[in-house]
Parts: C-alpha cells; structure tokens; sequence
C-alpha cells in the first residue's frame, strides 16, 4: 500500500507538533542501537570529563593568577618532558580504545548474519522504491517483520542517495551503478522516520518515508496481500526468457556461456587467474558489462544489455539467478 | 647603511642579490611542487581507471600515434637541451648566444605543439574526442572514452603549460635583449629553466603512459 | 614593564603615500593584509546572510520561508563563500600577511608583487563566485558531490567551480611566499627555534596550502570538464566512478580544515603569551604539534566517507589515523593551559577570546572522536552533529582566534586602541549566542536530523527554534566590533608602540610601523616570549 509523499511536515499524522513531543534522544529499535548508544556514553563521558577539566583550569588559573598590577610579567617555566609525555600517553591510549570499540561496533554493523531477509531498494530522485522478494513493491514506505534480520541491498538510478534510518542506527549510501548494502534487526514494532541522508538536489528533504515495523503475524497477514505480477525471482525468469539470456545460458552445459544453475554463491576462477564469489554485485556487472570479469573457459562474446535494462529489472534477473539450484548430474553419452 | 654598489636589480626587501636568488629559485621549486600535486590528481585518476580497465586502455592506446609521440619526446628532451644551454649562456654573460637558445627553444616548443595540434586532429576525424560523437570497439567502447577523456585533459593541460612556458621564454628574450641579464644576474634564466625543464619531465611520464602500454596488445 | 611613549610617528605605511593607485598598485604587504581584510570581510558577511536567511527558514518545520531550490542554493553559497573567501585566507592572508615579515624582522615578504597578484587573484575568483550568486546561485553543496553536480545540476556550478579554481591559486601564493620567506629572511640571530608560534603555524599552514590546494584545482577542473564535455570521469553512466570524486575532493578538503585552524592555534598561542606574560609552556611541543598536525592531515581524508561504499579495512585505517592526528591538538590545548599557571593573566579583550577558543575548540575537537569512531560515525554523519561539530571548530574555533587576533594587533595596524567595554561586550555576546546556536545541533544530530534539510519532521523544532535564536545573538555579536573598530580608526585613543607589554618584534616597533617595518634591521639575541629577561622593575 503506497502513500502520497506528504508536502507539509509541521504537523504528522496523528496532528502532533513542535509541543506534542520533544524528544532529546532517538528510539532504539534495533539490535545495535544499544551498542552504539553505549559507545557514544561513553563519548560523552569522556568529552565531559576533559572539557569540564580543561575549562575548569582555564577559569581557576584567570582569576588566581589575574594580574595585578600593570608591570607584572608571569613566572618562568619552560616546559617539562615528563608533563608532556604524560598527556600525550595517556590520551593516546584512550584513543586507541575508543579507536577499537567504534572498530568492533562497525564490523558487526558491516557484517550481515548469514540468513537474512533481502529487500531491495532503488532510490531515485526523490523517492524510494523498495522491492520484496515476493514481488511486493513499495513507495516510501518499506514493511518489516520484528525479531528478524533484514538485508537492505540498494542502488540509485541517477545521484549518490542515502539510507538512514536513525532508530536503527544504520546509514548507507545509495550509489548509481553499484550495489551498496545494510543490515537490521527490527527490535520494536512501530514506525521510524526514513531519511535520505545524502544531499540529492532540489527535493533531497522530501525524500523520506517510514519503515514499519510489525510483529511476524502481521507482517504475515500483509505480505499475502501479495503482488499481482509474482515474486522478483518469477519476474526475472519471464525477463531471461524474453532476453534471450536462456540461448547461451543452458542448464545442459551445451550453451557458449557458463551453467547458471547453483551458480549463485560459489567461487569461480577468471580467465586472468583471479577467482570471484558470484554474488548480487557480479551477477550485475556481468549483465551490464561482461567482458569485464569473463569466466574461465568462456570466450568474452557475451553481449553487453547497458541501456537495454532498468535497475529494477536488473534485480529481477539476480533474483532469478538466484533461485537457479544445482541440477542432478547430467547423464554424458 | 645602503650598500654602495647596490645592484639595480636588487629588490629593497633583499640584503643581497645571492640572498634574492636563493629565494626566488626556492620560490619556484615551490610552485613546481604544487604542480606535481596538480598533475598528481590527473595521474592517480589515470591509475585506478587504468587498473579496473586494462584491456579497454591498451585498446585505446593502440589508437594514438606513437611515431608522432616518438619525435614529440624528442623535440622535447632537445628544447631541455637547448634551454640548459640558454642558462650556460647567461651564466657567463654571453648576450647573444643567450637570445638564440630562447629562441631556438621556443622554436621547438612551437613544434611540439604543432604536432599535437595534428594528432587531435586525427583523433577527431577518427571520432575518437570522447562525447556525444565517440565511436570505438563495442568490447571497450566505455572505457576506451575514459582513456580519451584522460589523454585529452592531460595533455591538454600540458598543452597549456606549454603555451605559458613560450610566453615566459618571450619575457626571458626580452629581458636579455634590454640587458638586464649579466652574469651577475641571470636568476630569471634560470628560474624559467627550472619551469621548462618540469614541463618536460610531465611530458616523459606522460609518453609512455598514454602512448606505450598498448605495445602489446592482441 | 616600560611599554614605551605613547606617540604615533609622523611617517608611517598608512600615510605613506595617498590615493586609490597607492593602494591598488601597493607592494607593502602591510597595505595587503588591509586589501584582503575588506575583502574578506565583506565576503563573511555575505556568507553570513545566508546564514541568518537559512537559520530563519529552519526555525519552522514546514519549507515556507523559501522554496527547496533556493534553500539548497542557501547552504551551498554559505557554504563556498566561509570555507574558500573567508574561513582560509582569513588568517593567512591579513593576520599573516601583516606579521609575518615583522615577526621575523624582514622589510617586506620575499616576493610582494607575488603577493600583491594573490590578492587580485583572490577578487577575480570572488568575482565569478559572485556572478554565480548573482546569476541564480548554484545548488550543488560546497562539496560537489557527482553525478549531482556534473549530471543533474541546473544551477551555475562552472562558474562557481572556476571561481573557487581560481581563488586557489591566491591561496598557493600566498603559502609560496611564506614558505620562502620564513626559510630566508628570517633576521640576523632569528633561529627556527626562536620564532614566535604563529610563524610556526604559518609555516605549517603554507605547507598544507601548497601541497592540498593543486588537487582540489585539478579535481575542480575535471567536474567542470565531465560537466562541459561530458567526459566520462565520475558519471557511471560513461564507466566513471562518482566515489572517485569524494577521494580527490577530500584529500584537499580535509588538509583545508587544518589550513583553517591551525592559524588560529598560532594566533591563540601569541594570545596566551602575551596576556600571561610567560614563555608558552612546551614550546618546542606546541611547534612540532603544527607540522605534525599539517602531515597526519593529509591521511585521514576517507573519514568523510566511511558510509559512502569503501572497504571495511580502509576505513578502519582512516579511522585509526583519524585518531592520531587528534593527539597533538591535544598537546597544544594541556600547552596552552598550563602557561595559564602561574601566568600574569590579564582579562583584556584577546585573552576573552583566547580562553573562548580554548574551551570551544577542546570541545569541537572531543567530537570528532566521535566522528572518528566507525561504528558512531555511521549514525552522525551526514545530520546535524557533523555541522555542529564542523562550526565548533570554524566558529568557536578558527573566527574566535581571528576575532582575537584582530583585536590583539589593531593598535599596531592602525595605532588606534578600541572601546575596551564593547568589545568585552561583544565577546560576551558572540560566546553565548555560539553556544544557543550550535549546542542544540548535537542533540538534533544524534536524533537524527539530516544535514541540508529544508523541511523536517515537527519533532525537531524546539531545538530549531533555540538555534536560530542563538544565530541571531551571534548575528549582533559579529556586527558590534565592526562599529567600534571602525569607529577607534578616527576616535580611538594613540596606542603606541607596545600598548599591551608584550614581547615579539613587532611591539619594538612604531604603531603604526614605517613601510620597511623597523627604522634600523633587527638583530635578535633572544629567545621568543622572553618575558624574564625583559623585566624591569618589577621583581
């Protein structure tokens, strides 16, 4: 169920405004939100102890040592190592810890559980087009169940965007091109601002929407609301076919390109040596630019679809490749 | 206290003419610096596409004339000749010989350019200026325009220093000309020379990077 | 201390010949500084207008002052016009310009009609900017993102580009001539270690301008190029990659912060000297912190981009370097405060401002280790903390130091003293209306208010309100010493040669000084704030 974009932001739905809440602090709605609130109370702490210190000193050493006399000239003191390595040590190492406490909250923010629920997104100018597995398409409004984590891979079809959802404190970019992505686990029902968080032209401000958050019954329930045209994977099955993906691309090993079943997720070698997990990012390249990163074994006669496809129908066909499984060995005469 | 034999070309900041020349030299090592950063961003952006693409640059390199390239190192490497001999020259005074190493150097500066002006010519009617009109090998026809849109904007850019060079070898002649440069005073000669020289060091990384990686392809 | 007769010499730089080409064709790079400090300044306030038009907008939720087109092309020109004709030849270019042969007992900088071409250099890159502004405004962001810029864009982006390419150019001259001329025309006696630290600073500064500002030309030039001839450099359409763009662009742009900051370090250092009457604590630590600061500075860049698509492992580099290059501003401010102790401190005007950018640059830079770890970074970056923390440093920072600066040297510019009274005022006004107007933007930033939003969710609006409140006590605070300095160059009491009884080669001179800076070259046998030595009397 699309909405409107709403124009007028000073009051929302429910007609609350700049009194109705005033809020000081985000939600938390996701399982890192914890994490990263920790790390930044910890900040703050440490920025509140050495500023009240600094101003502290600052204002105790003007009004002691105010001059008092017009002639008089300060003391002589030059300088004293151990003094200076002391503050230079110490606040080495609290760097260095918050260096590798903001380090492991970024690697558990850019590594996605293995199993996850992958929703795509293509951001355009201004608006957001999500896209579920199951064929479900979106308009600014993106619905997720609760308690799962949730793949958001992502592209533009024109300018850098960018994801942030600040309950669940996750930012992305959104790039023309290119396969960006990020990861969630829901840990509250309800709604959360979206924001496009990369400076996008003349409507960039405009360019929000909500993610909704619902428990897995009802998540359920308006899921099997279902999409006329069927999932992506059964989108991009009809495009393969009326592409002609289907003549070199055989599941008997006879065509001139490579068997793509069971193919998604494996690693391969290149013709130039180097070997390639084939994931969302290969599958596009390949569609948009095959001689890049030929297969070993294969000849670089696949032609290029660059202008030919839209992003959407690009996830379509990973998608479809996706759901390719391995075939039982083929009986050889 | 003025100093007696206060030279005319002596700036009143300066105590000396030595110390005007150490700042004025160190000046222009200076500026030569910040052009290396300034060719710099040019290079690294010529490198990582170069990395992704490597067959569409060979492709694409293939097409430019190496043969012109060739002499246009050359004519180059002969104007630094030239050029270091105009500042011999200057050294010892020698007004005339002076004159005709600026000039001779200007000469072939204006040659290197025309022959560039040639080879963008070729690379136009062979549809190769990247834009709306760029035709090449559908295998590598994206970033072979990359590797055009990098040849014309460095060379071009180079072009330019070109340009700006011959118009201080001019000043330069005219300065000897009037006689102001002795061999007491010849920084000038020599600052320009240090300029000439860098234009021509750009020239000999961008010959075989734009020109020569292609030897081998196919 | 005897701070000398009180006089203002009959021949002086100022009267030193009259008329309009005296001044436009002048090689005195006293009457420089002077040239660019009009410049400059009208250059804040226009930036500042379009501060005060922004804030005026963002103080309701809905977009209903301006519409988007003309709110974008707000913060962009606010933004162009601070960073690149304000915040980085503020200090550079007068402050340095007027101190920095004096300060090492030279006549003039090494190259003056050098110098004197960077300033009309300057203007002309002002000029375009300006008919960009004048010609509709450009929408891009200060930052140029592509394809947006090169691509989408409708606005004047090329003469906006071709302005900022050539007011560059005025910046690398500018760090030639100081360069040069600290390595060789330092006076007789004058050894690296016996400068005062705002040359450091300069020099450091110099450093960063010469090495940074030919990248930001070049990558400038090939948006305009992509833009013009559609070569294909950052647009993926044409095979290019607009993350390209960000690495260029912010391998100068995050060197120009420390361009920006770091003479104000030097300034504040002078500041602190001289109103505590004592040699800085750490001297030498305080020197090398500068050029530590303008080296690390050149490898933290990718910290503006942790969320823009690079690798795991480059950003935790950037990251890891991003907290190195915090260290030594750290030294500088424990330096500073402990020449506090024990000090003679006095609490006139440009100690305010002194102690002001202490306190507020501890705090702006406490935040960017915020920024700088990964894992908080991706939820601020792009909202309203990074603008807070950013203006911390510019303005609680780098215009607060300028401010002092300004304040600390104007009886030797102009051999005039100001209002004392207003402009403790008025220092009074600018800290407490910075702080109204920028604290507020941490809390909105974690919350989760986009950066360059016209229109935002009703929820935000409290601290909106407080910050546009806060912007227009700040407002009245910059517009007070405009007055009153104005006012003290035909009415303010003769300062003569050392009014404040500090130690530097330009207090041995007259206020204001002759044209060739000392009636007889300096030969200096002592060491920088050698306040000791210089007492009299007093005991």
């Amino acid at each position: 169920m699309s909405r409107s974009l709403r124009t007028d932001l000073s009051k929302d739905e429910a007609g609350a405004d700049m009194w109705t809440g005033f809020p000081l602090f985000p939600d938390s709605a996701s399982t890192m939100a914890g994490r990263v609130d920790a790390l930044y109370f910890f900040l703050i702490a440490v920025s509140a102890f050495f500023s009240v210190l600094i101003a502290g000193l600052i204002v105790f050493y003007a009004v002691k040592y105010r001059r008092r006399s017009p002639d008089s000239v300060g003391a002589s003191y030059h300088g004293g190592m151990a003094l200076e390595l002391t503050w230079t040590v110490i606040p080495f190492f609290i760097t260095i810890v918050i260096f590798v406490w903001g380090a492991s909250v970024f690697f558990a923010m850019s590594r996605p559980p293995d199993e996850t629920l992958n929703i795509y997104v293509v951001g355009k100018q201004w608006m957001w087009k999500f896209q579920h597995l199951d064929g479900q398409r979106e308009i600014n409004e993106l619905h997720v169940p609760v308690g799962r984590p949730v793949k958001l891979i992502m592209t533009s079809e024109d300018v850098i965007h960018d994801v942030f959802v600040p309950a669940f404190r996750v930012k992305a970019d959104v790039l023309p091109g290119r396969y960006t992505h990020i990861w969630f686990q829901p840990t509250k029902p309800g709604r959360y601002h979206l924001f496009c968080a990369e400076y996008c032209g003349t409507r960039h401000s405009g360019m929000v929407g909500e993610v909704v958050v619902m428990d897995p019954s009802e998540y359920q329930t308006w899921l099997s609301g279902g999409a006329p045209e069927g999932s992506l994977a059964s989108a991009g099955a009809r495009l393969f076919q009326d592409l002609a993906c289907n003549t070199c691309h055989r599941p008997d090993a006879q065509g001139r390109g490579p068997v793509l079943e069971g193919l998604f997720g494996k690693t391969v070698t290149l013709q130039s040596g180097e070997t390639i997990t084939v994931d969302e990012a290969y599958v596009r390249e390949s569609i948009l630019n095959p001689s890049a990163k030929v297969t070993a074994g294969f000849q670089p006669i696949m032609p290029t679809f660059q202008g030919l496809v839209t992003e959407e129908q690009l996830l379509e066909l990973v998608e479809y490749v996706k759901s390719l499984k391995s075939l039982p060995p083929v009986q050889t005469r | 206290m003025a100093d007696v034999t206060h030279h005319p070309a002596l700036a009143h900041q300066f105590d000396s003419l030595a110390q005007q020349s150490e700042a004025t030299t160190l000046g222009m090592w200076v500026f030569l610096v910040t052009e290396v950063l300034f060719f710099g961003g040019l290079f690294a952006t010529y490198a990582i596409y170069r990395s992704w693409y490597p067959d569409a640059f060979a492709a694409a390199s293939h097409e430019l004339d190496v043969t012109l390239g060739a002499i246009n190192t050359v004519v180059l490497i002969t104007s630094s000749l030239t050029m270091a001999l105009a500042v011999h020259a200057a050294q010892l005074g020698q007004r005339r010989v002076l004159m005709m190493f600026l000039v001779v150097t200007m000469i072939l500066g204006a040659a290197f350019l025309g022959i560039k002006s040639v080879e963008y010519y070729r690379k136009f009617i062979e549809h190769h200026i990247p834009g709306p009109s760029f035709e090449f090998e559908k295998a590598h026809a994206r970033h072979a325009q990359i590797f055009f849109s990098l040849y014309f904007v460095m060379t071009g850019l180079h072009a330019v220093h070109m340009v700006i060079g011959i118009g201080i070898m001019l000043v330069m002649l005219w300065l000897a000309w009037r006689g102001t440069i002795t061999d007491e005073y010849y920084s000038p000669i020599e600052i320009s020379g240090l300029y000439w020289h860098f234009v021509d060091i750009v020239w000999i990384f961008l010959f075989p990077l734009l020109y020569l990686i292609g030897r081998h392809a196919h | 201390m005897s701070t000398g007769t009180v006089f203002m010499p009959t021949r002086h730089y100022l009267n030193d010949g009259y008329g309009i080409r005296s001044w436009l064709l002048t090689r005195d790079h006293k009457r420089i500084a002077l040239l660019y400090l009009a410049a400059v300044t009208l250059f804040f306030f226009v930036g500042g207008a379009f501060a005060v038009l922004i804030r005026l907008e963002l103080a309701t939720p809905a977009g209903d002052f301006v519409s988007d087109e003309t709110y974008n092309k707000l913060f962009t020109m606010h933004g162009v016009m601070m960073v690149f004709f304000f915040l980085i030849p503020s200090i550079p270019a007068t402050l340095g310009n007027f101190l920095v042969p004096i300060m090492i007992g030279a006549k003039d900088l090494a190259l003056p009609k050098l110098n004197l071409a960077s300033w009309y250099i300057y203007i002309l890159g002002g000029l375009f900017t300006l008919y960009a502004l004048i010609a509709g405004g450009v929408d891009t962001g200060w930052t140029f993102y592509t394809p947006f810029s090169t691509v989408s864009s409708t606005t004047n982006v090329i003469p906006t580009a071709l302005g900022i390419f050539i007011t560059g150019f005025s910046s690398i001259l500018t760090g030639l001539n100081f360069i040069v001329t600290i390595h060789r025309m330092r006076a007789p006696g004058m050894t690296w270690f016996r400068m005062p630290l705002f040359l450091w600073s300069m020099y450091a500064t110099s450093l960063i301008m010469v090495l940074g500002t030919p990248v930001l030309a070049i990558t400038i030039l090939l948006v305009a190029v992509e833009r013009l001839f559609h070569f294909g450099f950052f647009d993926p359409r044409l095979g290019g990659d607009p993350v390209l763009f960000q690495h260029l662009f912010w391998f100068y742009s995050h060197p120009a912060v420390y361009i920006m900051v770091l003479p104000s370090m030097g300034v504040v250092s002078e500041l602190v000297a001289a109103f505590c009457r004592k040699q800085v604590f750490g001297y030498g630590f305080v020197a090398f912190a500068s050029v530590a600061i303008a080296v690390l500075g050149f490898l933290v860049w990718g910290h503006h981009m942790f969320v823009a698509g690079q690798s795991v492992y480059s950003a935790l580099i950037f990251s890891a370097l991003s907290f190195l290059v915090a260290i030594p501003s750290a030294v500088k401010v424990f330096n500073w405060t402990a020449t506090m102790y024990k000090g003679s401190v006095s609490w006139q005007t440009p100690m305010l401002y002194a102690i002001g950018f202490i306190g507020l640059f501890t705090i702006g830079g406490l935040t960017g280790l915020f920024l700088a770890s990964v894992g908080l970074d991706v939820h601020v970056t792009d909202t309203y903390f990074i603008i807070a923390h950013f203006h911390y440093i510019m303005v609680g920072g780098t215009l607060m130091g300028y401010l002092g600066g300004l304040h600390y040297w104007w009886p030797k510019i102009s051999g005039r003293l100001y209002n004392e009274f207003l402009a403790k005022l008025s220092a009074g006004i600018i800290f407490l209306g910075f702080n109204l107007t920028f604290f507020p933007q941490f809390i909105l930033g974690y919350l989760g208010m986009p950066r360059r939003y016209h229109a935002y969710p009703p929820e935000f609006q409290v601290l909106n309100v407080l910050s546009s409140a806060g912007a227009s006590i700040l407002g009245v605070g910059y517009l007070i010493p405009m007055l009153y300095l104005m006012w003290s160059l035909r009415y303010g009491k003769l300062a003569g040669s050392n009014p404040w009884g500090a130690v530097g080669l330009e207090w041995t001179t007259t206020s204001p000084p002759p044209t060739e800076n000392f009636a007889e070259p300096p030969v200096v046998t002592w060491d920088a704030y050698d306040y000791e030595a210089q007492v009299t009397v007093e005991s």
